[in-house]
């Protein structure tokens, strides 16, 4: 349930740039989740309708991207996106993995009406 | 791109991080070693902060400890006093988690100059913890055996950006089916190489090297 403190941040930078923008309503805000990042997209719409309310921000739409995670295998350098489950290499088997993305939490852009 | 869109890409925990950093910025400016110690309910966060006291009091180490919790309650805090040490009780209202902000709040109220090892006992929770960054030198977690084998494949965040994995309650390993070697494949996919303690706050065993590892990372008395 850490969505709620997200999604105030998600507000709180939305907001920031509406302002600074001068608009009078932002009505879509895009998100771009990498697949490791343990964000419930319905849980952070559920919480932005509560918060979004006499903002500049009520009622504007949330489209959530998700990247997939991607990982390097440190034994033979192979390169691989990760199913549902972790697993390792597979192509030699080896569980020394690294995480090349996938973490990525970002307020990517907002549209804005002037 | 529309000329109504805006691109920002900011990272959404920046204000967060922001704070974390400035956290870690006292630490190193008093010279003080910082833990942020993570768990699931029950697995004995408190029995090893406290082994840990025990441990290291007679050879005047000064620890403090900020006690993070949902719940208006002092009862963590409370042992740590009867410890000797200072407690600082967090409540976070409900919220799952201690973020960077909570622990610079906390950090006005402790004599930081004086304590060369601060402990943050975060909220016990496998999962949002793990998204806030509070500052701290390191991050480690506290799994145990009853809790079952599975974790590190069911909550692999926790498990990802540690620093030390410490092992508890092993004293239950004959009771309890518990695949270690099951275990031990889930966290080195995660986190290739982790340091691991396996330890039992019960009976001492393991907490020898746990604390040489920790003594080689504290400051020089103060």
């Amino acid at each position: 349930m850490h969505e709620l403190s997200v999604t105030e941040s998600v507000l709180e930078i939305a907001c920031k740039h509406a302002e600074k923008a001068q608009a009078k309503k932002v009505t879509d805000i895009y998100l771009v989740i990498g697949r490791l990042s343990s964000i419930v997209d319905d849980s952070v719409s559920f919480y932005w309708e509560m918060i979004s309310k006499n903002t500049v921000c009520e009622d504007a739409k949330l489209h959530f991207k998700r990247i997939p995670a991607k990982l390097l295998c440190l034994q033979c350098s192979h390169e691989y996106i990760l199913d549902d489950e972790l697993t390792p290499c597979p192509n030699c088997g080896s569980a020394r993995v690294k995480v090349i993305s996938g973490n990525e939490f970002n307020l990517d852009s907002i549209e804005i009406q002037r | 791109m529309s000329e109504n869109r805006i691109k920002i890409v900011e990272k959404v925990m920046n204000a967060n991080d922001r704070i974390a950093s400035q956290n870690r910025q006292r630490f190193d400016a008093s010279n003080t070693y910082s833990i942020n110690l993570m768990a699931s309910p029950g697995a004995g966060k408190t029995s090893f902060i406290l082994a840990t006291i025990h441990a290291l009091i007679d050879q005047g180490v000064q620890i403090g400890v900020i006690e993070g919790d949902t719940a208006p309650v002092t009862i963590d805090s409370d042992k740590i006093a009867a410890a000797g040490m200072p407690a600082i009780q967090v409540n976070t209202g409900g919220q799952c988690h201690l973020d960077a902000p909570m622990i610079e709040g906390a950090l006005d109220q402790l004599p930081l100059d004086e304590i060369d090892l601060l402990v943050v006992e975060n909220v016990g929770n496998l999962i949002c913890p793990a998204a806030f960054e509070l500052g701290t030198h390191s991050k480690i977690v506290i799994a145990s055996i009853p809790e079952g084998d599975d974790k590190p494949y069911k909550y692999p965040n926790i498990y990802r950006g540690l620093d030390v994995l410490i092992i508890n309650k092993i004293d239950l390993l004959p009771y309890i089916d518990f695949d270690m070697d099951y275990f031990r494949q889930g966290v080195e996919i995660l986190n290739p190489g982790l340091v691991t303690f396996p330890v039992s706050c019960k009976t001492g065993e393991g907490i020898q090297d746990w604390l040489t590892w920790l003594t080689k990372r504290l400051p020089v008395k103060k």
